[in-house]
């Protein structure tokens, strides 16, 4: 008999440590997310989350399958490889809403100098001006953006 | 309201089906894209940048990034004769407006567009205490920011320095290789605007992928390959004296 006296002491013990795991295990069901653990240690949910952030710049694909008339003469020149929203910046909301939201008028003076301005930090082959080419006229005075090369006739 | 043991009984399943499906959350945003037929990286070709600064405006509209703050940028090196240990490298403003006329024509000039590497073995999610950043199936490094405590371990971390804390959300931020766009069929913001083709979006798992034949036939390297990040932003015409 007295060799049991505390067992209660243990028992009392036992049930604390119960309880604790018990509550360790409904906390954790509750507070970790579902998709924890998914992939790998992180909320598995987060990848859709992240992906469902809508897009600011609409593609070039999408501004094509409007403006084909722009398409056939822009592939023709330089300019083939330069998507459309490099110039004229992101117009998701123009696509998505084409009556209302209107691209805005760009200035090539500032437009075409940002990639086209002498600097013997560039490539050598890309085309580069000098500050007196044009005499302070807007660029498109002689060259088309969309089709930037001069022809012959327009020259004589 | 009473209930009786036999209506509880029976409406305890109901509740715990419930309850699943709260818990689930939200459900896939891109149904038709599967994330183990990808793994994503760049290629970037410095002989082709012209520095304009285009990626680095339409990477800050696309993912808002705050003023002063940068996921992608450029950066313009300076190789004076004998100096390759010692480049001059400037980024006024991360290039978002380009860059100032040189002062001195000396030596070679060249620039190097600068983004997270989507690092295949990164040190930034493997520091993370919370399980707030990690590399998706289709291996691109992402964080989930309402994970994120703040603690900075990441951006420590980073040796390419791609991590910044959002100074409203305080929570760290960087290139997400515009997870948005890729995941529906787009390319990435700063490709899109790219007017030279010097960064192309590359999936490697595609054999499809151009990248492959350009891996094959070109001079590429990735930044810090000693680091063993396992990093997969390629750069072609790469000078020895990049850092």
């Amino acid at each position: 008999m007295t060799r049991f006296k505390d067992a209660e002491h243990l028992l009392r013990l036992a049930l604390v440590f119960a309880a604790g795991a018990i509550l360790f295990i409904v906390f954790r069901a509750v507070l970790v997310p579902r998709s924890f653990g998914q992939y790998g240690h992180y909320r598995g949910n987060a990848i859709a989350e992240i992906a469902a952030k809508q897009p600011v710049f609409a593609g070039h694909q999408t501004c094509e399958s409007c403006h084909t008339d722009v398409l056939e003469m822009k592939t023709k020149g330089k300019h083939a490889g330069v998507n459309c929203e490099a110039c004229h910046g992101a117009l998701a909301s123009h696509a998505d809403d084409p009556t209302s939201v209107q691209p805005p008028k760009l200035d090539t003076l500032v437009l075409c100098v940002r990639c086209h301005a002498a600097s013997s930090a560039k490539p050598k082959t890309f085309p580069q001006i000098a500050e007196d080419h044009n005499a302070g006229l807007p660029c498109e005075t002689c060259h088309q953006p969309h089709s930037p090369q001069i022809s012959a006739e327009a020259k004589r | 309201m009473n209930i009786t043991r036999r209506q509880l009984l029976l409406l305890l399943p109901a509740a715990a089906v419930a309850w699943e499906s709260v818990l689930a959350g939200t459900p896939q945003a891109s149904p038709n894209y599967k994330l183990t037929e990808h793994w994503w990286g760049m290629l970037i070709d410095i002989s082709k940048c012209i520095g304009c600064g285009n990626c680095v405006r339409a990477c800050a509209t696309e993912n808002d990034v705050p003023d002063g703050y940068f996921r992608t940028w450029v950066e313009r090196y300076h190789v004076s004769d004998y100096e390759l240990a010692n480049p001059i490298v400037d980024s006024p403003d991360g290039a978002k407006e380009g860059f100032p006329p040189l002062s001195d024509a000396s030596g070679k000039y060249f620039f190097v567009p600068k983004m997270c590497n989507h690092c295949a073995d990164s040190p930034c999610t493997q520091v993370c205490p919370v399980g707030a950043t990690f590399i998706t199936p289709d291996g691109v490094v992402l964080v989930d920011k309402t994970y994120c405590v703040g603690c900075r371990y990441c951006i420590q971390a980073c040796p390419y320095g791609c991590r910044f804390l959002n100074p409203k959300t305080k929570t760290a931020e960087k290139c997400t290789l515009c997870y948005h766009r890729i995941t529906k069929g787009l390319t990435t913001a700063c490709c899109e605007a790219c007017p030279t083709g010097a960064r192309q979006l590359a999936d490697l798992k595609n054999p499809g992928d151009p990248i492959h034949e350009f891996l094959r036939t070109h001079n590429v390297q990735v930044l810090k390959p000693h680091m063993a990040t396992g990093a997969k932003v390629f750069y072609n015409d790469l000078d020895g004296s990049v850092r």
